[in-house]
């Protein structure tokens, strides 16, 4: 162990000036966890010499940490480390606590004292107490420091178990280890320290265009999330109602773009152009309820530009009133003794259409609003301006089933459907059942209405996957914020938040509205600048909350240092190009292969969410106690299972699983020596094996993305590699999950087809961190909902896990690791190491009967988990072990919660249900297309549905308290549970809708595999009926591909 | 709603037209009834001079051109809301010069007037409704989606939704507003129907009052100052049942008005003027 753990921190510094020792990168996997934890000293010194040659370019603050840090082998030093963290937690961070972490810091801080107490395990608690508080800023500390304290964050509330598997890990790792360190290995280990130490190191100059024509530059690191650019920002705009806005950013296709604050700047902007633009983000429908006057100008400001530009439309009188009220804002009453020349007023702009007769009638206006003060005349333009009904409303390009070009408009309540300037169709929040994306579609789900008795989706076509991305996550962002009022903690509202990681991370509206209500300042004096754009700065008050904004960081914190630990891993990955080129060619020969033969969909209806949030818990803490348990290993992987086995609804998959990972197990062995051959390989058994659909989960989006990268190929070559793989893969199941498996290599190459443009993305991420699906995790205020992320993050990982199972044995794999984008992972990853990961993540996920979507958090974890991993890595094996360990805990900290609402569609292309949006609104269209981009495919769908069972349909819409989706894979079966609860007046319905996806060639029996999977489902439910079985069957007409 | 729809209902001015000869005769109907016109002018004068004398309104009465039969009908010849007045181009061919009388009356009023002047577009008024929050327009036989989307243009402040209507010959002749976010509806299936796409497109809520009778869900609502809540509507004579649902509005100033020789050639009560607010406009 200690020698592992110099070797990491050799490794870590070599790695920073160059990725020479490969051993040392996976001692320093085992070490990041391991070594940190038991062997604080060796450490210690190495952190020192680190620190030393760090410490040069970094901020004080960070020196000061830095320096604790190394001079900490000491329990001295590390109390004091750890003292001054919970001292900066405090004082930044509180708000990470606050808002949902509440529950994991008194176990971080247990665990800090637990630490304390152990001296080895000391060194690891300073990391992870600096890292916890550390927000954005101290992210790249903790980065730096340690995978390790990475992991604690994530895992927060799971840090005493953290440790604990982390011991595992270190104990598996020095099994594996022996034979582990190769080159592979190494280089994945140096990488993510050079990471480290460059992101702390660079410095980068933001260029942020405020909403008064100003620009704004600060200096941020290079790896900082959008979060702490942002908190810069609305610090200097001394702006506490900071929630209804956001940062902008234009991608390479000069498309605008949200900054998701949660993941790194740098990953999001593709070019090296660090443009940004502040803007409204959410028009809150009633302004004159924003607390602070500075909040209602600075919309005032977005809402005169929307005029001003045409986004927001409005008639020649509005204009003028707009106008005139703009004026009394910025200039005061009218001046009848001096009455602004025209020429004056042709420099405001005011309207796209501007001309003198709308001058002269603002200026007429102008002077009815003598005496009106500059707050008054902002409120009444305010007023006037959210009457209008285009306003708030963010449009989209798309089209409708038939092609014709519509307009789709995300706002506060629902999504809107325009044609030309005419609304032709509308659905409100409460109606719209699921949201969700694939490649260029958008769907939603609509609940069905008084007169329908099945659930419609409506699809759009957009431009291209990133506009069906984009579109999606403003609805998602859009519906959390405006709809989700009252976040309840046992039921996590995020309904929509399908598939794809990605969750508004912000706060709701109803929580920015009792935040503001608690802001208790002057009003702080703001200059209101010109219409002109005069250049001017709104310094208005120095004081900006130094509390919120820490707050959020602190929540960022978490996914932050997860990011880190993604990021670490893509380093590492040298080999990572050369991966994803192998990869590439495998993906091609995947696509053509798929076969599907059968669908097979169960719907229960009698099972109560409580039911199944027992059910969950119990999962958990079979996770837990897992944990907890001795070191991870091979063995351990059996335990698991065999838990999983013993709950109910698990138990099928997770045997399936058991069975199928002890191949993959050997596959990836067998692959590890050679990654070409293993791509190979891998895209033969893809073929083989039938695609799994996992049914409706739209969310492929993201997966596409992620894929981009090279990731297979890299991760074959080297067996070590693979635990890091593991984790690559995780992220990339995350993505992956969508696509399913065999289908999921196709879907992948289309993905990545389509993604390419995307890809750009995905490249960045590969230099920098693993693209990872880290911006799911929402740092939320709530604590809950922090949880609710992890876990979600957690579930998703399984999920990756999963899918990366099936990729194991065929090309999925090589589907899976192009989604998810870290290649330099997945490559390391080796097939290996993915699929014990992945078989454990999906007996993890089967038990948790979480969704897919949540992976991506899981994927954030396993990236921090992973330097443990990569240790693993070279235990290879043993890694898996360790690698599942580690999954259990991020789950673990996230877990009970089963709110997870995922849905995972795969990219594959399978029969989609597609609906049209018709034209007019009224009417529905349900048309069911089927979209197999390569494969030719014959379908047959056979229906069984029992008589009294009214399936989807209940004429009532009830309230959508929670959904989620399940999705776990074995061998040849995919299964997705939804298990969505409504409650309709005052009635609670909890409905489980299964989807086992049989995938297989001729030689499995599918009936049998059918009723065997009908069998377990009943004997998963025995209290549940089976209403409706749908069998749905493909055969592919195409000829496979041959490598 | 109510508050944001303050002001809904005040009208100034309103322009009228004569009864020509033509109508008994030449006037567009759906129906095969014989149309006396001297009992239709009849109850034409009685509409005015409740506009006019009851009410207070400034009336504009256009002389009736011969030429056009239906040119009582004015509602369909433009729409106007706020100070913006459009000039529709009727969905029925024989009734496009009917907007020139009504262009020049509204341009006398001062009215930003816009013209519909695409060839594809057609419009009628009676298939305009407004809320007071947005319009809802009726694709009909005389209505197409580009006449819509010249509305939309013509009102951006306004959301513009379509609703098909299939059964009748406009939207309002089923519906009409009833007051502040109320909307009267007739009962019959396609008028139900339309209302729920209504409900559906809308971002507001709005209130119902169904009357048995599809053509008495037609009538004309108004604040006024100094004498609230009006609303002219069909008689007990005409709609029995549809009155006795107009009679238990409270807080109301209700007028029956005499429409039954006019709905013969498919004319309700909103048909037969356009309402104008001259005070509140900017």
């Amino acid at each position: 162990m200690t020698t592992e753990v110099g070797s990491e921190t050799e490794v870590k510094e070599k790695a920073e000036e160059s990725a020479d020792q490969p051993d040392q990168s996976e001692k320093a996997t085992e070490e990041t966890r391991e070594v940190a934890s038991a062997e604080g000293e060796e450490k210690g010194k190495e952190k020192e010499k680190e620190g030393k040659g760090i410490s040069k370019f970094l901020p004080t603050w960070l020196k000061k940490q830095k320096s604790l840090s190394q001079t900490s082998p000491t329990k001295d030093t590390a109390l004091k480390e750890e003292a001054i963290s919970v001292e900066k937690q405090e004082e930044e961070g509180p708000a990470p606590e606050v808002n949902g972490l509440a529950d994991e810091v008194p176990e971080k801080e247990a665990v800090k004292s637990e630490q304390l107490k152990e001296k080895e395990e000391k060194p690891h608690s300073k990391a992870s107490t600096d890292t916890e508080p550390a927000k954005e800023e101290k992210v790249d500390e903790s980065v730096e420091k340690s995978p390790e304290e990475t992991k604690e964050t994530t895992e927060g509330q799971g840090v005493e178990e953290e440790k604990k598997e982390q011991e595992g890990e270190v104990q598996g790792e020095g099994e594996g280890g022996g034979g582990g360190g190769e080159e592979g290995q190494t280089s994945i280990f140096q990488s993510p320290l050079r990471l480290v130490r460059k992101t702390k190191m660079k410095l980068v100059v933001c260029h942020v265009t405020l909403l008064d024509g100003t620009d704004f530059s600060c200096e941020v690191e290079k790896r900082a999330k959008g979060q702490f650019l942002f908190f810069k920002v609305c610090e200097h705009l001394n702006l506490l109602e900071k929630d209804y806005f956001g940062l902008t950013y234009k991608d390479n296709h000069e498309q605008t773009s949200w900054l998701d604050p949660m993941k790194e700047i740098k990953r999001q902007i593709r070019s090296n152009n660090w443009q940004f633009a502040f803007n409204v983000k959410f028009y809150p429908p009633d302004p004159s309820l924003l607390t602070e006057d500075i909040t209602r100008y600075l919309l005032c400001l977005q809402l005169r530009e929307d005029v001003a530009s045409g986004r927001l439309p409005c008639s020649f009188v509005t204009h003028a009133l707009l106008g005139s009220y703009t004026l009394q804002a910025e200039f005061g009453d009218y001046e009848p003794d001096q009455p602004r020349p025209v020429d004056f007023m042709s420099q405001l702009n005011f309207a796209p259409s501007q001309n003198k007769e709308m001058e002269e009638k603002i200026l007429e206006l102008h002077k009815s609003h003598r005496g009106m003060t500059p707050a008054q005349a902002d409120a009444q333009f305010l007023e006037n301006a959210k009457k209008l009904s285009m306003y708030g409303v963010d449009l989209h390009h798309a089209k409708d089933s038939e092609g014709v070009d519509i307009m789709l408009g995300v706002c506060a309540n629902g999504l809107l459907v325009y044609k030309d300037r005419l609304r032709i169709n509308r659905f409100a929040w409460p109606k719209i059942l699921k949201i969700s994306y694939k490649r260029n579609n958008f769907y939603i789900k609509i609940r069905p209405g008084e007169t329908e008795q099945f659930e419609s989706t409506v699809g759009f076509k957009l431009q291209n996957h990133r506009s069906a991305k984009r579109l999606w996550k403003v609805c998602v962002e859009n519906h959390s914020f405006f709809r989700l009022n009252t976040p309840e903690p046992p039921t996590k509202p995020r309904f929509l938040t399908l598939g794809s990681k990605f969750r508004y991370s912000g706060r709701t509206q109803a929580q920015t509205r009792t935040a503001s209500s608690l802001i208790d300042r002057p009003a702080p004096s703001f200059e209101r600048t010109s219409s002109k754009r005069i250049s001017r700065s709104l310094d208005g008050a120095p004081m900006i909350s130094i509390t919120e904004a820490g707050r959020d960081s602190a929540e960022n914190g978490r996914e932050h240092r997860l990011d880190d630990s993604k990021v670490k891993m893509v380093d590492v990955s040298p080999g990572d190009v050369e991966a994803t080129s192998a990869q590439s060619p495998l993906r091609v020969h995947v696509d053509n292969i798929y076969v599907r033969h059968s669908n097979l969909m169960l719907e229960d209806h009698d099972k109560t969410q409580d039911e199944v949030l027992k059910h969950q818990a119990s999962i958990s803490q079979l996770k837990r106690s897992f944990m907890e348990a001795p070191p991870p290993s091979p063995p351990q992987t059996n335990q698991w299972e065999k838990r999983l086995t013993s709950s109910p609804a698990t138990a099928v998959r997770v045997q399936q699983q058991q069975v199928v990972s002890e191949p993959h197990a050997e596959a990836a062995a067998a692959a590890a020596p050679a990654a070409a051959d293993c791509t190979i390989s891998d895209t033969k058994e893809s073929a083989k094996t039938a695609e799994v659909e996992i049914e409706e989960t739209v969310v492929i989006q993201e997966v596409s993305k992620a894929t981009k990268p090279g990731l297979v190929t890299v991760t074959t070559g080297s067996p070590a590699s693979a635990p890091t793989d593991q984790e690559t893969r995780e992220q990339e199941v995350t993505v992956q999950e969508e696509v399913a498996v065999p289908k999921d290599a196709k879907a992948a190459k289309q993905e990545s087809v389509s993604s390419e443009s995307e890809s750009e993305e995905e490249a960045e991420y590969h230099p920098n961190v693993s693209v990872s699906l880290s911006h799911t995790q929402i740092p939320e205020e709530k604590e809950e909902e922090e949880e609710e992320e992890e876990e979600e993050e957690v579930e998703d990982k399984e999920n990756e896990d999963e899918t990366a199972e099936p990729n194991m044995l065929a090309p999925d794999v090589s589907s899976h690791q192009a989604e998810t984008s870290h290649p330099a992972e997945d490559i390391s990853g080796g097939v290996v190491e993915s699929q014990k990961e992945d078989m454990k993540k999906n007996a993890e996920n089967e038990k948790e009967g979480r969704e897919t979507e949540d992976s991506t958090d899981d994927l954030m974890m396993t990236p921090e988990e992973t330097p443990n991993g990569v240790a693993l890595s070279e235990e290879a094996v043993t890694g898996l072990a360790a690698h599942v360990g580690e999954e259990p805990e991020p789950r673990m900290n996230g877990e009970p919660r089963p709110q997870v609402i995922c849905c995972s569609e795969p990219p594959v292309v399978k029969t989609e249900m597609v609906t049209i949006s018709d034209t007019f609104a009224a009417q529905k269209t349900e048309i069911a297309t089927k979209e197999v981009p390569i494969v030719h495919t014959e379908t047959k769908t056979i229906t069984y549905e029992a008589a009294q069972l009214d399936g989807t349909g209940d004429g009532e819409p009830g309230v959508l308290m929670t959904a989620q989706t399940i999705t776990s894979e074995s061998l040849c079966t995919t299964t997705t549970t939804h298990i969505t609860k409504t409650l309709k007046g005052g009635l609670s319905e909890t409905r489980i809708e299964k989807r086992i996806v049989i995938t297989g060639d001729c030689d499995i029996d599918h009936d049998k595999a059918l009723a065997q999977a009908i069998k377990e489902a009943k004997e998963q439910h025995p209290d549940m009926s089976v209403t409706r079985v749908v069998v749905h069957k493909e055969t592919e007409l195409a000829e496979e591909e041959e490598d | 709603m109510a508050a944001l729809m303050a002001g809904f209902g005040l009208y100034t001015h309103a322009i009228v037209r004569g009864i020509p000869a033509s109508l008994a005769k030449e006037a567009l109907r759906t129906s095969e009834a014989e149309v006396d016109v001297d009992k239709a002018r009849g109850e034409h004068d009685a509409y005015v001079e409740v506009l006019k004398t009851r009410l207070g309104l400034d009336v504009v009465e256009l002389p009736a051109d011969e030429s056009f039969p239906d040119c009582v009908f004015v509602e369909d010849a433009a729409v106007v809301c706020g100070d913006t007045a459009l000039i529709t181009r009727p969905g029925a061919e024989s009734r496009r010069g009917e907007t020139e009388a009504m262009k020049r009356a509204l341009k006398a009023l001062n009215l930003n007037v816009v013209e519909m002047t695409d060839e594809n577009a057609t419009l009628d008024g009676g298939d305009v409704l407004f809320t007071g929050r947005e319009f809802f327009v009726g694709l009909s036989s005389r209505t197409n989606q580009r006449g819509a989307e010249i509305l939309a243009d013509a009102f951006k402040d306004y959301a513009v939704s379509t609703v098909p209507v299939l059964a009748s010959l406009h939207l309002k002749s089923f519906c009409s507003m009833g007051g502040p976010g109320l909307i009267v509806i007739g009962s019959s299936e396609p008028a139900q129907k339309a209302l729920k796409i209504m409900q559906q497109m809308s971002d507001h809520c709005y209130d119902k009052l169904t009357v048995p009778d599809d053509i008495a869900a037609n009538c004309i609502y108004m604040n006024l100052p100094n004498k609230g809540h009006v609303l002219l509507h069909c008689t007990a004579e005409e709609f029995p049942e549809s009155f006795k649902v107009f009679e238990k509005l409270k807080d109301y100033t209700l007028i029956p008005v005499s429409n039954m020789e006019k709905v013969k050639v498919d004319g309700a009560l909103t048909c037969c003027s356009i309402l104008i607010n001259k005070k509140g406009s900017i």
